[in-house]
């Protein structure tokens, strides 16, 4: 018998350090390695409030585990008739003072840290991105700059960035755990706040409100690089040259069928105001395909002949005309050119595998 | 054998005379408690919305005072036509209290006209509907929820005094005439309150 | 034995009772058994999420499916589980509690059951007639305005049903406890079980009518065309949610007190001790039903309300943490220097008090807005909530199932199966939750139909199904206890706990129909257990034997809901074709008219006669 106890304490003992081992997360994606000044003040009051609330825990635990040990039916002793103790006001008196006082103990640094947060003192003399929530992607418009992009936010790091978070449809959530708690993107109206990432990388980016069959898979990313590669890409993608001319024969062709299919219509490559798809200018660094594939040109013709299998209930199904596989990868090779900038993902450290 | 429903003069209150009674009315109150939070869900969503004309026609264009003015005075007044209704009842007289009330379902239902009239005016002369902006929906939902507990309300009285007409006054019906009579003077109070915050405010703002 | 037990019924003749019954028992029993239904369908919609979760990038079902298959499990477990098998604890025990022959409106009583489980099976119809709702149980505008075909429609007409069937519920609860208390049965001498009805009776009553108006505004724009929620005509879909959450929130709480109620005759019964501090735990009970009325908006701390708003809500939230923790201490306290038999029903009420406490817990965390921002609508949350309700509701839903069954059907449930269901379902419990709280923390939101490879939320997930499976085994351990008692248990004496206090311990298991052959005269909190002590069996009467008055059963609660689930279908199909107005106006009129034939026709109940109940053991 002791032989497989010993083989089951090994097992439990495996199991609980893989689960303690990965309990923190995968870096830039977890909220509980936090690299950015929202997170890092939701985690301050997480941390708080979980040592307050453990100790409330462990009292409630011990005094219910002394009480179940002690006061349970003895053999014999079944008909046995207690005391019928009506309270005790000094008792009661103190569970309800102490956690009063705790509540005020939590209470006035969340209060302290919700105006910290909602503070938008800096919004005029930072940089401002206009960001709208589509069905399943994300939209970024750098204020002043005329600079659109599309599922990959680029930003200087240490520095505070504003977004004008909306929607142009149902309700999403901007979040990005590893740097900032999360915003509502909602359709009436503007909400306002800042990240601001600390260190360079490349994080993950999650819708957080139900917004239909593709929720799951509406990921975006936000590349945080130092302030003079950040300069050096809002300088690059000012200077993108939409009409530039694709390097090959294949790409060439292409762009014709692009342009054939109409693809213009939703999609802008350079600068453009209107977004009814993503923005595509920079599209060689992008990080991922459709927010969720590895950036291959497999992955790209995959989508651009059957975006429905990707994305289920996604707006560019059936609003185009049909691209058989061979056209698509005309039209990936010339879209996987699309390269205006030496910064990129890369330049970011990449994204952590 | 069954429970004697029948008068007699010592009863003071046939309204609630009996447990029935006493239940009806006291469940009366509480349903008015949960109608009072429907009526104020209705009153926050329209004080929201009340400006989201969407280019439409607004409150000041809409509204004019003299008809509602009517309006008020009508429902008012059947108000305290059912309070006398109830004095005779206490004081079992049977037909004043039917002719209170017939007086009460009249001015009910002359209020009703008059919104009725009101509502095609705006829609004919304004092209003011419930689908024409955010504003329309949570004006006509608000006034005619509470237009809807009007005719309710009007349906439930003529119901009872048709029914009773023959049969007069019992501790078996009392409580129902009551319970009407609770119901109407809570009508009122929520007319009073769209009076004031839809068209004395709709007109000024 | 009953009047109704001695005479052998075909099957026919007992279904029409049970459709025309208007006896408060039969009612909460049938709460229950529809309750247990839709309980059994929500677990499975739970199972079907887990495996679709159980690894990463599962294509188990299809995001279409699973986005009805959340908003259905919440939806089927809040209002059409949840709620009702609570509602049948009310119904079956609150008038035995406080010395009632039946509640104050027996027949609104049956037309509210009709109601909420006609609502239920409307909606779940919807599965069948083109898709279920896939909005989520929130149904956040514009999203549950813009979702296509009529599954949202089947949400909006099977809740205004339901929850129209709820609102009289609540009525009836009040005004018999208002009312009809038994001879000496004070307020203050109320069992805590009847209070938390009460208390819960004024949450629907005051909560429910600003869900019927989020419901008519989404169902007017959804089905007539109006703007409330349409951008572009000026709507705001923000009123949505201060609606839904105006209700939403107080009722997580009109789910937990009448729970909290349960475990404190637990407590006290298998303590053999009278509750600790009864005044304070009443208070404490008003408390948090009056500020759960003050905190909706923390579900809503990222749409934007600002700092202000925001900083007033996280206190409010944080405020419930003191009554909440008056009640743990005070059964904390029951306990102590009581003598603790470890009953089934006990083992329920024990394992609630780690599982609540960690759900308080987290929900005081949650309620500190700025970490919120990284919880809300995370795995966090789902922790969290699940924590409250499976570990304080459904526990409590459990437990009283156990505690209670003698009285409701006259046998034991066997203690061993019931000891075995709860390891089971408690195991599996926190391995399917407790996970979930890092999950949310590791960047996994909530109503998510996949996750992806590669992020560290793998092994979380794969535990959290197994979990899933532990609890459904249990459940399943539950339900054969039932029916193995039903095959082989005998008969349940009056007390079959032997430790009763309250007075529906002092009658017979099944109670009579009419309750109390003659009303008992309550002296005190506890009354059974003071005549216990006192060394007297049973209750002295307030009265001598007389004639009993008893309402007539009615079809009529059935056709007046049948009339309005018609009316229901009227008003989903008459989008796509107005020839569909008429099924409309016929399911009306069938309603209608059925509540004018109930108002004007006179039903004046009858009597059990004095001579047969005396020919009746007690």
């Amino acid at each position: 018998m002791s032989h497989w106890m010993g083989k089951l304490k090994t097992l439990l003992l495996l199991s609980f350090t893989a689960i303690v081992l990965s309990a923190c997360g995968k870096e830039n994606l977890t909220a509980l390695d936090p690299k950015g000044y929202g997170a890092e003040k939701s985690m301050d009051i997480m941390i708080l409030s979980i040592v307050v609330m453990t100790a409330v825990f462990i009292i409630v635990a011990i005094i219910f585990t002394i009480a179940i040990i002690r006061f349970r039916e003895k053999k014999g002793k079944e008909d046995y008739i207690p005391k019928q103790v009506e309270g005790n006001h000094t008792l009661e008196i103190v569970w309800t003072g102490i956690p009063i006082i705790l509540v005020f103990v939590l209470a006035i640094p969340t209060v302290i840290s919700i105006f910290d947060l909602a503070d938008t003192a800096d919004a005029e003399s930072s940089i401002t991105v206009e960001v709208t929530g589509n069905q399943y992607w994300w939209h970024f418009d750098y204020k002043g700059e005329e600079i659109q992009t599309s599922q990959d936010l680029y930003i200087p790091v240490g520095e505070k960035v504003y977004l004008d978070i909306q929607s142009s449809d149902v309700i999403h959530s901007f979040w990005v755990p590893t740097i900032s708690g999360k915003m509502d993107a909602n359709p009436e109206n503007v909400n306002t706040m800042f990240i601001e990432a600390y260190e360079e990388g490349v994080y993950w980016g999650k819708c957080a409100e139900l917004c239909g069959p593709s929720h799951s898979l509406m990921d975006f990313k936000v590349v945080a690089v130092s302030q003079d590669e950040f300069d050096q890409w809002v300088e690059d993608m000012k200077s993108a040259n939409p009409e530039e001319a694709p390097q090959d024969a294949v790409a060439t062709e292409g762009q014709e069928l692009f342009e054939a299919n109409n693809c213009m219509a939703c999609h802008a490559i350079g600068s453009s105001p209107v977004a009814v798809g993503p923005n595509l200018t920079n599209y060689a660094n992008r990080t991922t395909v459709a927010g969720i594939l590895e950036p291959t040109k497999e992955n790209l013709v995959d989508w651009i002949v059957d975006p429905e299998s990707i994305k289920p209930g996604n707006k560019m199904t059936g609003n185009y005309p049909e691209i058989s596989k061979d056209e698509a990868e005309k039209i990936a090779e010339y879209l996987m050119q699309l390269n205006h900038s030496d910064v990129t993902p890369e330049s970011a450290g990449g994204i952590i595998d | 054998m069954s429970q004697d429903f029948s008068l007699n003069p010592e009863i003071q209150d046939p309204a609630k005379a009996t447990h029935e009674g006493k239940n009806k009315y006291i469940g009366l109150w509480f349903f008015l408690g949960g109608e009072t939070v429907l009526f104020a869900s209705l009153f926050a969503t329209y004080l929201s919305l009340r400006n989201s004309t969407a280019g439409g026609p607004s409150s000041q264009d809409l509204f004019g005072l003299e008809l509602v003015f009517v309006m008020t005075i009508l429902l008012l007044t059947s108000s305290l036509t059912s309070v006398y209704a109830i004095y005779h009842m206490k004081n079992h007289d049977f037909k004043k209290m039917q002719l209170w009330f017939g007086i009460t379902a009249l001015l009910g239902l002359g209020f009703l006209g008059f919104e009725i009239y009101e509502f095609t005016h705006y829609i004919t002369d304004y092209g003011f509907t419930f689908r024409s902006s955010a504003f329309g929906s949570a004006f006509y939902t608000l006034v005619g929820f509470h237009g809807g507990h009007v005719v309710f309300g009007l349906s439930w009285l003529i119901a009872l005094m048709v029914r009773n007409a023959k049969r007069g006054l019992s501790l078996y019906n009392a409580p129902k005439y009551n319970t009407f009579a609770i119901y109407w003077h809570f009508i009122d109070v929520v007319w009073v309150f769209i009076f004031t915050v839809v068209y004395l405010m709709g007109m000024v703002s | 034995m009953s009047i109704a037990s001695t005479q052998k019924k075909g099957f026919g003749a007992i279904l029409w009772d049970y459709l025309t019954t208007v006896d408060h028992k039969k009612i909460g029993n049938m709460y229950l058994a529809c309750g247990a239904f839709f309980f059994i369908l929500g677990g499975i919609e739970a199972l079907i999420i887990r495996i679709q979760l159980i690894k990463p990038e599962n294509d188990f079902i299809s995001a279409g499916l699973y986005n009805e298959m959340i908003t259905m499990h919440g939806t089927t477990m809040i209002f059409f589980a949840a709620m009702p098998m609570l509602l049948g604890f009310m119904n079956a025990i609150m008038p035995l509690q406080i010395g009632a022959r039946d509640v104050a409106f027996p027949f609104l009583n049956s037309l509210g059951f009709w109601l909420f489980f006609l609502g239920g099976i409307l909606m779940n119809l919807s599965w069948f007639l083109g898709g279920a709702p896939d909005a989520g149980w929130t149904a956040y505008a514009p999203l549950s305005t813009q979702s296509p075909g009529h599954g949202m429609d089947f949400y909006v007409m099977g809740l205004q049903l339901s929850g129209a069937g709820t609102l009289m519920g609540g009525i009836n609860f009040l005004v018999t406890i208002v009312t009809m208390r038994g001879p000496g049965m004070t307020y203050m001498r109320m069992p805590l079980f009847s209070w938390t009805t009460f208390i819960a009776s004024i949450l629907i009553l005051f909560a429910f009518p600003a869900f019927t108006v989020a419901l008519f505004l989404l169902q007017f724009d959804r089905m007539f065309g109006s703007a409330f929620f349409d951008i572009a005509l000026g709507g705001n879909s923000i009123i949505w949610q201060h609606l839904f959450w105006i209700f939403g929130h107080p009722e997580v709480y009109i789910l937990i007190l009448p729970a909290f109620g349960i475990f404190s005759e637990i407590f006290a019964t298998f303590s053999k001790k009278r509750l600790f501090g009864y005044t304070s735990m009443v208070f404490a009970t008003f408390l948090i039903a009056f500020l759960g009325f003050m905190v909706w908006a923390h579900h809503m701390f990222t749409v934007g309300l600002g700092p202000v708003a925001n900083s007033i809500f996280a206190v409010g939230t944080m405020a419930i943490a003191v009554p909440t923790g008056i009640k743990i201490f005070n059964w904390l306290a029951t306990m102590w220097g009581g003598n603790i038999r470890m009953s089934a029903s006990m083992l329920w009420a024990l394992g609630f008090i780690p599982s609540f406490t960690i759900g308080g817990m987290t929900g005081v965390m949650l309620g500190a807005s700025t970490a919120d921002f990284q919880y809300h609508d995370t795995y966090f949350v789902i922790a969290h909530f699940h924590y409250v309700i499976v570990g304080g509701v459904v526990f409590g839903i459990l437990a009283g199932l156990q505690y209670w069954w003698p009285k409701m059907f006259g046998k034991v449930l066997h203690e061993g199966m019931g000891k075995i269901a709860f390891w089971l379902f408690f195991i599996g419990f926190h391995l399917t939750f407790f996970i979930q709280h890092f999950l949310g923390l590791m960047g996994m939101p909530r109503r998510y139909w996949v996750f992806l490879e590669n992020q560290g939320l793998d092994t979380g997930n794969l535990i959290s199904t197994i979990g899933a499976f532990f609890m459904a085994a249990g459940s399943i351990v539950f339900v054969i206890n039932i029916i193995y008692t039903h095959t082989k248990a005998e008969k349940a004496t009056n007390d079959p706990w032997g430790s009763g206090r309250t007075l529906e311990w002092a009658i017979s298991s099944p109670a009579p129909e009419y309750n109390f052959k003659q009303l008992p005269l309550v002296r005190g909190l506890d009354p059974y257990w003071i005549e216990k002590m006192d060394g007297n069996d049973k209750m002295t009467p307030a009265e001598p034997v007389n004639d009993i008055h008893m309402p007539n059963g009615s079809i009529l609660p059935l056709v007046i809901t049948i009339g309005f689930f018609i009316a229901s279908l009227g008003f989903i199909y008459q989008v796509d074709n107005k020839a569909w107005l008429i099924v409309l106006f016929t399911g009306m009129v069938i309603a209608i008219g059925s509540m004018l034939i109930r108002s004007l026709k006179d039903d004046h109940g009858h009597h059990i006669h004095k001579e047969d109940l005396e020919k009746e053991a007690d």
